[in-house]
């Protein structure tokens, strides 16, 4: 299990990751979701040891990763696609890391037929394409047969069917009980992998929960009401004992209502509706809110953190409180056609994080 | 820890499995051969007028050698290339994840290349020696004359030392074209070009490659600041210091 506690990085000025503390759950795919630039490498990196935090400290099983021997048994991590010497050929890059962790020659051979590049393995990998050279690297991070394995944005760049390849890879490893955390800056790739959620923005948790309470939070259904006499229209829920909350340009919403009922409770009563809509924020739009308003409060300075946001939340407490979630999604929920923005588009502070 | 045998497998893994392994240590043994017996053909073919106004004893092991300077260059590029390859790649970061120890991966290193390079430097310098003499003539030398053995392990303790030397400059600067762009142009200009200035020459004279090369030296000559044993310890003082350096560097630094 990967635990981090309080890890904090700090590049001159800019704090890349901010007192995160979380675990990586056993036997299941967490996805570890952020925009660009939000610290997910740099957290991967420190991890692995690469990277030495500023405060704070990351465990895995235990034991700090620069304590492990022969760490690719434990650990398998694929970073960056192409750390690979291009005059080298894909068997012998396999081999040397082998061979420093004392895994078996054999693996080797094994692995190259998992991803399929047994037939250029005794090629030069300097005419990789970028998907062959991902494969290489996935073949390195599961050379060691590790209970964990670490992707950092394994799709990014890949055509459709390599895409679908690792989705279905992770899946596998997952289901042999093994413990994936993979990074990505797309919420539509990790409704797909994921069984866990970690976000982060700014080098800050802002969640950590599981995919279908993920769901469960986001996909809050609402009714929406526009109407002419509002008055007889609040009348008419208040008596059949419906709750109602304003919503946008003086329409009115009934969350988790059911359609059909509220406009039968209409006719009954003689109310015109103008508009009788179902409403749905998709769990894109949920997260862009969530790490828009990361952005914002940062950018803030003096703006107080919500409480979602507020470092050190012990990890399972959902530190994206369902509140604070309510809130941002009803604040930020627009018409049906203008999906919410209220933080920059892509937002994004450090240049240098992801290469 | 990391097993240490399996650390120095793994690297020697890594070194064979380029090609630029052996260009650069063909190389170094191409040149040095080729020049030495080239001039060597040349003196002998021209003794009186070569040796004219020299006062010494003529120095046939020396004459051999004479391609050691430009040799020398291709081994430093062995040395640079096989620890600054890590880092032109981003492959260093898959390194540091299979061995996390970083003391033991970088002596690791050192001890693969400069096992390499000696067992290179060596042949080499036993091949220049025996070419060149063969081609001597009658003003060669052999094996048995006093210093003469000393001066062919020499030049191979000095071409090892030269490699170690420059791996260890290479881990310092984490960056294979940097380290290329300095160590190149100062064996090959600046060291040889200072140590002709007078004054600036004091110091030049404690540089790694002038005072490795004392150890090649057979006959004693005069403004020799220092003899061929004090020679190889200073450059065996800057070989370990390099590598200490490289050390310090990797394991106080992100990846």
């Amino acid at each position: 299990m990967i635990e981090l506690h309080e890890l904090t990085k700090r590049y001159g000025d800019t704090l890349a990751v901010d007192r995160l503390s979380f675990q990586v759950p056993q036997g299941v795919v967490t996805g570890f979701l952020g925009p660009n630039g939000a610290g997910k490498s740099t957290t991967m990196r420190m991890i692995l040891d690469l990277d030495r935090p500023t405060s704070g400290s990351v465990t895995i099983d235990g034991k700090r990763y620069g304590r492990l021997s022969e760490p690719l048994k434990y650990i398998g991590a694929l970073l960056e696609a192409k750390a690979v010497h291009p005059g080298r050929t894909a068997y012998d890059h396999l081999l040397w890391l082998a061979q420093s962790n004392r895994i078996p020659r054999s693996r080797v051979d094994e692995l190259l037929d998992l991803v399929g590049l047994t037939s250029v393995a005794r090629k030069r990998s300097r005419g990789f394409s970028l998907g062959m050279g991902q494969r290489l690297g996935i073949a390195s991070a599961l050379l060691g047969d590790p209970e964990i394995v670490m992707f950092d944005e394994p799709v990014n760049g890949l055509d459709p069917e390599g895409i679908l390849w690792i989705r279905n890879l992770m899946k596998r490893l997952a289901a042999e009980g093994r413990t994936v955390f993979v990074s990505s800056h797309l919420m539509s790739e990790m409704a797909l992998t994921a069984d866990h959620l970690v976000v982060i923005g700014r080098g800050r948790l802002l969640a950590d929960l599981s995919m279908p309470e993920f769901i469960r939070q986001n996909s809050r259904t609402a009714v929406r009401l526009r109407t002419p006499q509002p008055e007889r229209l609040l009348d008419a829920l208040d008596s059949a004992g419906i709750r109602v909350e304003g919503g946008p340009e003086g329409s009115y919403e009934v969350v988790d209502g059911d359609l059909a009922k509220l406009g039968e409770l209409a006719a009954a009563n003689g109310v015109v509706l103008h508009e009788l809509s179902p409403q749905q924020a998709s769990l894109e739009e949920a997260f862009m809110q969530m790490t828009a308003d990361s952005v914002q409060y940062h950018a803030g300075g003096g703006t107080p953190l919500p409480p979602g946001a507020a470092p050190g939340n012990p990890p399972g407490t959902a530190p994206g409180a369902p509140g604070a979630w309510g809130a941002g999604w009803q604040a930020g929920k627009a018409g049906p056609g203008g999906p919410p923005r209220t933080g920059t588009g892509a937002p994004n502070a450090k240049p240098e994080e992801e290469n | 820890m990391a097993s240490f045998p399996a650390v120095l497998q793994s690297e020697w893994t890594k070194v064979r499995s380029v090609r630029s392994t052996i260009w650069t240590l063909a190389l170094t043994f191409v040149v040095t051969v080729g020049l030495g017996a080239l001039l060597s053909l040349l003196t002998n073919n021209n003794f009186e007028e070569f040796t004219r106004g020299d006062n010494g004893p003529f120095d046939a092991t020396g004459t051999a050698f004479s391609g050691i300077m430009l040799g020398e260059l291709a081994i430093i590029v062995f040395g640079v290339l096989a620890v600054g390859n890590e880092y032109s790649t981003g492959m260093i970061r898959v390194t540091l994840a299979a061995v996390p120890q970083r003391g033991t991966l970088l002596t690791g290193k050192a001890v693969v290349l400069g096992a390499l390079a000696f067992l290179v430097a060596l042949v080499t310098a036993f091949v220049t020696f025996f070419l060149g003499q063969a081609l001597l003539g009658s003003h060669s030398t052999g094996l048995g004359e006093p210093h003469v053995l000393r001066a062919v392990f020499g030049a191979a303790f000095y071409l090892t030392m030269l490699c170690l030397f420059s791996a260890g400059v290479t881990a310092m600067l984490h960056n294979q074209t940097l380290a290329l762009g300095v160590l190149v142009p100062f064996f090959f200009l600046l060291s040889p070009i200072l140590s002709a200035v007078p004054k600036v020459k004091t110091l030049a004279h404690y540089f790694p490659d002038y005072a490795g090369s004392r150890m090649l030296l057979v006959y004693e000559q005069s403004g020799q600041p220092y003899g061929p044993w004090a020679g190889f310890l200073i450059c065996l003082a800057w070989t370990l210091a390099a590598l200490v350096g490289g050390a310090l560097v990797l394991k106080s630094r992100d990846a």
